[in-house]
């Protein structure tokens, strides 16, 4: 850092990017990372295209985001605009669902499940297929713009768009019937906006995937810094045993000589202490040979051994390498290692580790396991009992009361009656709570009774004007209710409350 | 104190040439971005003033070349409506207003035009809520002086009440029976117990009795018998409880002196048939709308005849 009176060379506000090459690796966790990037990207592909039957008056599509139509449908459920709080509910859970994760397994989101690291994933084995491993891009990278680095890089771009375009294409399937938006938008006759969903969708996952990488996990999103808060010292986490692994000797492991590291040599000073004093170094040596493989394939370019960071995605391909590493020059796997803080302590002082079932079930595991399921109980409980009819009523306020020829006094009420079942359904609305006839615009007062009955179009509110006459004589202001009631095998009904009002002074 | 600039050699900037107590201060220019994104927002700028309107002139702004204007979009947007509304207008417009409630699409799209119109000529007579006032009758109730149907309707709004100059208007004149001494003050009084008998606002009295000569000799012919009223001439029922000038003894006192005779304007001459068209059926689904001429207007009692809801308009 310079002088702060030193103004000829001020310090820059950035750093530069450096350009990141992971290597390929093999190994369990890269195993489970190609499981998680075929099941992620299976179920974004292939979703919109299950079908799922409601019925000649409602779509097919299993999940369908019908903007147009305000519904949203997912599977067996389907939700109506004013129920919007269930998909607030699904985010709440999904929310204290990734703090359990977090508090358990550490960044295991970041590390395996976010989109962001999936397609960059996808990217980087693009990148490896075209260009060539770490290495060999690392030679391209340096090198002319030769015929051969023109064409492989035309090629690798052209495939990160590609991917681009399928992974924005896939997107717009979400909100239309998959198969007509598909036949439409290759004929280009696909509303301008799937258009334009999938050109700002192409463009966000080739520079998102391609381009910036890792710099959106470490410099935009913010859940690596809310992580920070979800973790604790029980919380696992990608860590470099230093207290095996240094101090570290570069070249042919010199270990074979078995010299136990000593107790209590800490990463900081042991090496400032080791390098004044060579001759002990050759003697005490750690099992990490400095082959720097952990630092070749992490893709966010870190280097474990400096210790937890908040460019760490836990994604463990590191321990992948070291343990390639390790296994090479005989020696025991898992100097990287998912482990907790805790853990590491007790294993630094030789004691043992904290059991894993005791691990997990810690008070604060068990609260965000008990908000999560009471929070999908109660929605699953409210989604299986919700009502599928509606009623809403409006007192018409101008004129509040009308009086009839006769002398009664009459209201008008604007009713809307919700069907939230996919076919027609014969309705009766009646009145209570105070006396009087109801009417609907279709009907007549003479004749009238306390219901009046309408067939409701599937998935639809129907809206009528109602009318109710009653004896001029009462109270200026008479609450009363209307309901709501199916005439069908299934049932149900819903109520809601209004007024009748009469002149003050009866005449 | 411009004299006082110097290059800092630290820096290699020039100064200022201010000092105050030693503290000098670098005249660094500005960044290069800023300066390139305020050379390109006063270009922006001369480009907007020429193509967009820009300079306030007295009466008017300058046109600009791409001749925009707000209204411009506006009349742009009100014929896209239009266009968009064409179809089932051009519907209302051949469909006669009788045939509407067999429609029930067009009559909703003909109600909510309605809605609109009246607001804009109807409200200041009728009020908002078409509740009338004084003089003004209120069209939400079941009480037509000169007929509630659909088509009668259509006819007052065409050729209006009384109104001068149109052969079709709803014509009719009650006699000012007091002020032309027609009837005497007393005999008006009697009248009027007589009135307020049949309408159940007053018993039988010896007035009333008294009255009930008068009131066949000079109203019933327009009234009818038992002041069941007469839609031919908009004579109003007098056997019911709805009241367009008042049915206290002051206000009827003053009508049978005064008579009354409201006049609404014939709109037939100033809207098009096709909002005349929407705003009868507006006003129809009031809820005193009749679909066809009452038989017996004198009974209204009610007795349960068809299922609810069973019956069409």
């Amino acid at each position: 850092m310079s002088h702060p009176n030193d103004l000829v060379s001020p310090p820059r506000l950035f750093e530069a990017r450096r350009k990141i090459f992971p290597k390929a690796v093999t190994g369990p966790f890269r195993r489970f990372k190609w499981a998680t990037l075929a099941l992620t990207l299976l179920v974004y592909y292939v979703t919109p295209w299950v079908r799922w039957d409601r019925g000649p008056y409602a779509p097919d599509q299993a999940v369908l985001v019908d903007l147009a139509h305000r519904r949203f449908y997912m599977f067996s459920i389907e939700i109506w605009p004013h129920e919007f709080y269930y998909v607030a509910g699904l985010l709440v859970m999904a929310a204290i669902g990734l703090f359990l994760v977090t508090s358990a397994v550490g960044r295991a989101w970041c590390g395996y499940a976010c989109p962001q690291t999936v397609w960059t994933d996808l990217f980087q084995h693009v990148e490896r297929w075209i260009e060539g491993d770490r290495n060999a891009q690392i030679r391209l990278e340096k090198s002319r713009w030769t015929l051969n680095k023109v064409a492989r890089r035309t090629a690798k771009h052209a495939a990160w768009i590609a991917i681009g375009m399928v992974t924005g294409g896939a997107w717009i399937f979400y909100f239309a019937d998959a198969p007509a938006l598909a036949r439409a938008f290759v004929h280009g006759e696909a509303p301008l906006v799937a258009y334009a969903t999938v050109a700002v969708l192409t463009w966000t996952t080739y520079l998102l995937g391609g381009l910036m990488r890792e710099q959106v996990c470490q410099f935009m999103c913010p859940w690596p810094r809310i992580q920070a808060a979800m973790m604790d010292e029980r919380s696992l986490t990608v860590t470099y045993r230093f207290w095996r692994g240094e101090p570290r000797t570069r070249g042919l492991k010199r270990a074979k000589v078995d010299h136990p590291v000593p107790e209590r040599l800490d990463a900081a000073t042991s090496l400032l202490q080791l390098a004044e004093r060579p001759a002990v170094a050759d003697r005490l040596v750690g099992d990490c040979i400095d082959c720097n493989a952990c630092v070749a394939v992490c893709p966010t370019g870190i280097d474990i051994r400096e210790g937890p960071q908040i460019g760490c995605i836990t994604c463990g391909l590191c321990i992948d390498a070291c343990d390639d590493t390790m296994r090479r020059i005989g020696r025991p796997t898992k100097l990287i290692g998912y482990t907790t803080e805790l853990d590491a302590r007790a294993e630094h002082a030789g004691a043992a580790a904290m059991p894993p079932l005791k691990r997990l079930l810690r008070p604060r595991m068990l609260a965000y396991l008990a908000i999560w399921s009471a929070l999908g109980l109660f929605m699953l409980v409210s989604l299986g009992t919700r009502t599928h009819l509606g009623i809403s009523v409006n007192q018409t306020r101008n004129p509040l009361w009308v009086r009839l020829s006769d002398g009664t006094i009459r209201n008008t009420y604007q009713v809307k009656i919700r069907n939230m079942e996919a076919r027609p359904r014969l309705v009766e609305v009646s009145i209570a709570g105070a006396p009087g006839i109801l009417w609907d615009e279709h009907g007549e007062r003479t004749g009238a009774g306390r219901s009046v009955r309408l067939r409701v179009e599937p998935d639809k509110v129907a809206k009528a004007q109602m009318f109710v006459a009653a004896d001029a004589a009462g109270a200026p202001r008479a609450d009363m209710t209307f309901t709501v009631r199916a005439l069908d095998a299934e049932g149900g009904e819903a109520t809601d409350t209004s007024f009748f009002e009469r002149p003050e002074v009866a005449q | 104190m411009a004299e006082n600039k110097r290059i800092d050699e630290k820096t290699g900037t020039q100064t200022v040439g201010h000092e105050w107590d030693g503290i000098e201060e670098l005249d660094t220019p500005m960044p290069r971005w800023w300066l390139v994104t305020f050379y390109a927002t006063i270009v922006f700028a001369i480009g907007y003033c020429i193509a967009y309107p820009a300079w306030p002139l007295v009466s008017r702004a300058t046109a600009g070349v791409l001749g925009w204007t707000s209204h411009g979009d506006l009349d742009r947007e009100m014929k896209g409506e239009q266009v968009r509304r064409r179809p089932i207008m051009r519907a209302l417009a051949v469909t006669p207003i009788e045939s509407l409630p067999a429609n029930p699409q067009l009559l909703a799209a003909a109600e909510e035009g309605g809605r609109s119109a009246f607001k804009v000529h109807c409200a200041a007579c009728h009020g908002a809520g078409a509740a009338g006032s004084k003089g003004y009758p209120n069209l939400n109730d079941d009480d037509w002086l000169w007929g509630g149907t659909l088509t009668d309707i259509q006819q007052t709004l065409i050729h209006g009440i009384r109104q001068p100059g149109d052969d079709d208007t709803r014509q009719s004149q009650m006699p000012a029976f007091g002020r032309d001494g027609v009837l005497t003050p007393e005999q008006v009084q009697d009248a009027v117990s007589y009135v307020r008998y049949i309408s159940h606002q007053e018993g039988g009295s010896q007035s009333a009795m008294r009255g009930r000569e008068l009131f066949a000799a000079n109203c019933a012919v327009c009234h009818g018998e038992k002041g069941e009223g007469n839609r031919t001439v908009g004579a109003p029922r007098l056997n019911d409880s709805i009241w367009l000038y008042g049915g206290d003894r002051d206000s009827l006192t003053d009508t049978i002196t005064n008579a009354h005779g409201g006049i609404m304007p014939a709109w037939g001459k100033q809207l098009d048939p096709l909002t005349i068209k929407m705003l009868a059926a507006y006003v129809h689904s009031l809820g005193g709308g009749e679909s066809s001429a009452p038989v017996n207007v004198g009974d209204t009692s009610g007795k349960p005849a068809a299922a609810p809801g069973a019956t069409g308009k």
